[in-house]
């Protein structure tokens, strides 16, 4: 078998997000590269949680709504996704309290209150059965538990051994020579690259689908050093990350849309005192509070647009978690070369979902700011030709270094002089022509699929994982475009020369990516839209080609 | 070696536009003077101070000092000067805001700066009028006021920021008066030197749009003058509640109502900080354990 993709539900609380994890880790130890979608509610207890484990002899990057096995631990699971299951798929289902014709019933929970063990270790038992209808060793079921679980760990391999005995071996699912791989979600994967690039603060208020990036860089702030810090509200978290830059140290700041409504003002505060901030927008299906536990790709013009007045950043949007590390790294250490905002579009599919990934953790290093080296005389807006004014800190002996909100001359006091003002604006916006310089040297949109064809698949963010599957299915181009401002025209122009079909493809209603194409001359042939709030399949796509 | 500096030191070339007889020169000069003998006195370097400010009137100020500054935008002082202490526990951070930005926009800062105790001077120009923007009522006018929004008087009441601050827990909680520049002075100085949140409502007359000179003239007096216990937080919390920002049948307390002594935010949030070698270790650690 080269592929498999098991599906696991039942309420919040029932434990299936950990279990489908601890399945993914299963299969990345068989050598197989592995997906985990989770699909949850915006609940603590009841409705109807899944995620779907999807893995593969050859990279994947996105889930199928097809399924080999089904793991129900609420009955939902069974009617709303037995429609879903193959042909030859295989159900196991507490019998408990689920009512199935067809498939292996085992009385987990029954068995779990029986020991006295907590509801939640049912889980163990159906791992137990999965992994002997795959003819999965036992003993690397009870490596990842051990290595995975730090409570009830002997409960847990005791209840995965009775599980292992109930069924009988159904498939034969063979164990790959490939290493298993690095599992991270798109969060971890920005968390990770940050840190790389010499993250030193991070300041974050709760917020799906950001929240995950707050609770990795907390666990592991000592290991990595990295102060984290939880504030009053957003508005707060921002302003706070632009005294931490000004005095000199790196910090970010994660949230989702509603979030980053409130932080706008404070972002045009970074366009026009030159502050060096990192925000992450993982986006979530909005206007206002919209699903929130649901992806959609609806902000991508807001945060180009976002903050009163003019002043420039940078956008980058990954698509998937490789590409979330190093454009991680990559966006931080520009926001400090240029002294611009910058902000890291992902969104729910992308922030939460897991990924197997191999990373190469040297190619991304912090790289020093210009900084001022003078003994007098410092200006912190010095008028320069690429418009970077050398940066120096509060504490360093000799400098004042005064930043501000209002137009300022070059010391950074405040000016309504009609020619000082028009200088500064100019200085600002020379820094512009230097970003593009330096992104000519960098690539700026990822190239995929069968890459001499005539017909384009463009996108952008979390879609590629379900993109590049299809195309290279059907035989099309992806242009995929990681840089979204300054929007890297050129080097989508080269790309587009000789093709003749464009089609683009993004999860929200009206086409953000096209309108942006659109300003700079191109037109699309054909936009797939999808705005259900879950992202796009490979079959879902295919059926719209 | 101490530096000694002198007050021109602290001038810079901008042009004042204040109102002439504005409380805000009295306040730019008490700060100038605590700061200038601070420095001489070798409690810290001339570049360890950092100055922030709001939008308004007073948020000039930093314009006017030589000192390292963050013109913040409005009701937003309190969060940078957060993260600027986090960032740098060594310097000393001054912030300067309105009763607009301090009561009206930015609340949600103030207390929770209290509640944090982070190790910050907060001076409140509290003219208790919206000036800048050419006169409306703020948190702190009186009930009654006229302004340009309120043409018969506001019907809200005021709020007593000294006994907000005492019921958030902020450790140094002091009543200036624009007008008692020496007294003013020592206040601010002693709000620089207490480790951890210190507050300061400075009674600001506003000259062109409320001016309060003689009725502040008529009822303030020093509570140094009369033997408080600033350790005494119950009698604080009278000594606040005398006058409620509105009466005019009372006298006025000035000076420190109360100060104590707490563990600091930064203190508490200070991260060990590690070499660039071990972090990298670490990191690879945690991506094996990940697999």
């Amino acid at each position: 078998m080269r592929e498999i993709s098991i599906l696991i539900g039942g309420e919040a609380g029932d434990g299936t997000k950990l279990t489908g994890k601890l399945i993914g880790k299963i299969l990345n130890r068989m050598g197989y590269s592995v997906f985990i979608y989770d699909d949850y509610q915006s609940l603590i207890r009841g409705g109807h949680n899944f995620s779907i484990i999807r893995a593969k002899d050859k990279n994947v990057k996105i889930h199928q709504n097809d399924i080999d096995i089904l793991i129900a631990l609420n009955q939902e699971t069974i009617d709303f996704h037995k429609k879903h299951l193959k042909k030859g798929g295989i159900i196991i289902y507490d019998s408990s309290n689920i009512e199935s014709q067809k498939g292996i019933g085992i009385k987990m929970l029954e068995k779990v209150q029986k020991l006295g063990f907590p509801k939640v270790l049912r889980n163990a038992i159906a791992l137990g059965a999965l992994c002997k209808i795959l003819g999965i060793d036992f003993k690397i079921l009870e490596k990842v538990i051990k290595e995975n679980l730090e409570t009830y760990q002997k409960e847990n391999i005791k209840l995965a051994k009775f599980g292992f005995e109930e069924p009988e071996k159904k498939f034969e699912l063979n164990k790959l020579s490939a290493k298993p791989k690095i599992l991270l979600t798109g969060n971890e994967a920005i968390a990770l690259g940050a840190t790389k690039a010499g993250l030193e603060m991070y300041i974050a208020y709760p917020m799906t689908p950001a929240t995950s990036i707050l609770h990795f860089l907390a666990k592991y702030k000592d290991e990595f050093g990295i102060q984290v810090v939880q504030p009053e509200n957003e508005i707060a978290g921002i302003l706070m990350v632009e005294g931490v830059v000004y005095a000199g140290k790196r910090a970010m700041i994660g949230t989702s849309g509603g979030g980053f409504a409130l932080m706008t003002e404070a972002l045009s505060l970074a366009g026009m005192a030159e502050l060096p901030i990192l925000i992450v927008l993982s986006q979530r299906a909005a206007p206002s509070t919209g699903v929130p536990t649901y992806t959609m790709q609806g902000d991508l013009l807001f945060a180009i647009n976002a903050g009163h007045g003019e002043f420039q950043r940078i956008v980058v949007a990954p698509g998937e978690a490789e590409q979330a590390f190093y454009l991680a790294g990559e966006l931080l250490n520009l926001v400090w070369k240029f002294q611009v905002p910058g902000i890291l579009v992902s969104d729910k599919h992308l922030s939460e979902s897991t990924f197997s990934v191999s990373l190469n953790v040297e190619k991304i290093n912090k790289t020093s700011p210009k900084l001022f080296k003078g003994k007098k005389g410092y200006k912190r807006y010095l008028l320069t030709k690429d418009g970077i004014s050398p940066l120096a800190f509060p504490g360093q002996k000799n400098v004042i270094t005064k930043a501000t909100s209002y137009e300022h001359d070059e010391y950074g006091l405040t000016t309504e002089k009609p020619d000082e003002i028009v200088r500064m604006i100019d200085k600002r916006k020379r820094k512009k022509d230097a970003i593009i310089k330096e992104m000519k040297k960098r690539e700026t949109v990822k190239i995929g699929g069968k890459k001499n064809s005539e017909k384009v698949l463009i996108t952008w963010g979390s879609n590629i994982g379900a993109v590049e599957e299809v195309a290279n299915n059907l035989g099309y181009k992806v242009i995929q475009p990681l840089y979204l401002e300054p929007f890297p025209i050129w080097a989508i122009e080269k790309e587009l020369k000789g093709t003749k079909t464009i089609i683009d493809i993004e999860t929200n209603s009206e086409g953000q990516l096209a309108t942006i194409l659109k300003c700079h001359g191109i037109n699309v042939d054909k936009t797939i839209l999808k705005y259900d709030a879950r992202p796009f399949t490979p079959k879902e796509l295919e059926k719209e080609l | 070696m101490k530096e000694k500096i002198e007050l021109k030191d602290l001038n810079t070339y901008a042009q004042k536009t204040w109102c002439p007889g504005c409380g805000n020169f009295s306040i730019e000069i008490a700060t100038k003077l605590a700061i200038l003998e601070l420095i001489n006195e070798g409690f810290a370097k001339k570049e360890e101070f950092v100055l922030l400010s709001g939008i308004g009137c007073h948020a000039k100020i930093v314009d006017y000092i030589n000192l390292n500054s963050f013109y913040s935008i409005h009701g937003r002082v309190i969060p940078p000067a957060t993260g600027i202490k986090l960032a740098n526990p060594k310097l000393k951070i001054i912030g300067f805001e309105g009763d607009g930005d301090a009561y009206n926009e930015g609340i949600s800062h103030l207390i929770w700066a209290a509640k944090r105790n982070t190790d910050i001077t907060l001076i409140v120009h509290d003219n208790r009028v919206f000036a800048l923007t050419t006169g409306q009522y703020t948190a702190t006018s009186p009930k009654g006021f006229k302004g340009g929004s309120t043409p018969k008087g506001t019907f809200e009441e005021p709020f007593n920021p000294i006994e907000l601050m005492l019921a958030s827990g902020a450790t140094f909680v002091a009543r200036g008066y624009a007008a008692r520049q020496g007294h003013l002075k020592e206040l601010i100085k002693r709000a620089i030197c207490h480790r951890g949140f210190s507050f300061i409502d400075v009674l600001q007359p506003c000259v062109s749009f409320f001016n309060t000179y003689e009725f502040y003239n008529q009822r303030v007096y020093e509570l140094e003058e009369k033997n408080h216990d600033v350790r005494d937080f119950e009698r604080a919390l009278k000594l606040a509640r005398k006058w409620d920002y509105s009466s005019c049948d009372t006298k006025i307390p000035i000076g420190v109502f109360y100060q104590t002594q707490k563990p600091t935010f930064e203190e508490l949030y200070q991260q060990k900080s590690i070499s660039e070698k071990e972090k990298i270790q670490n990191l690879k650690k945690i991506l094996e354990k990940l697999r």
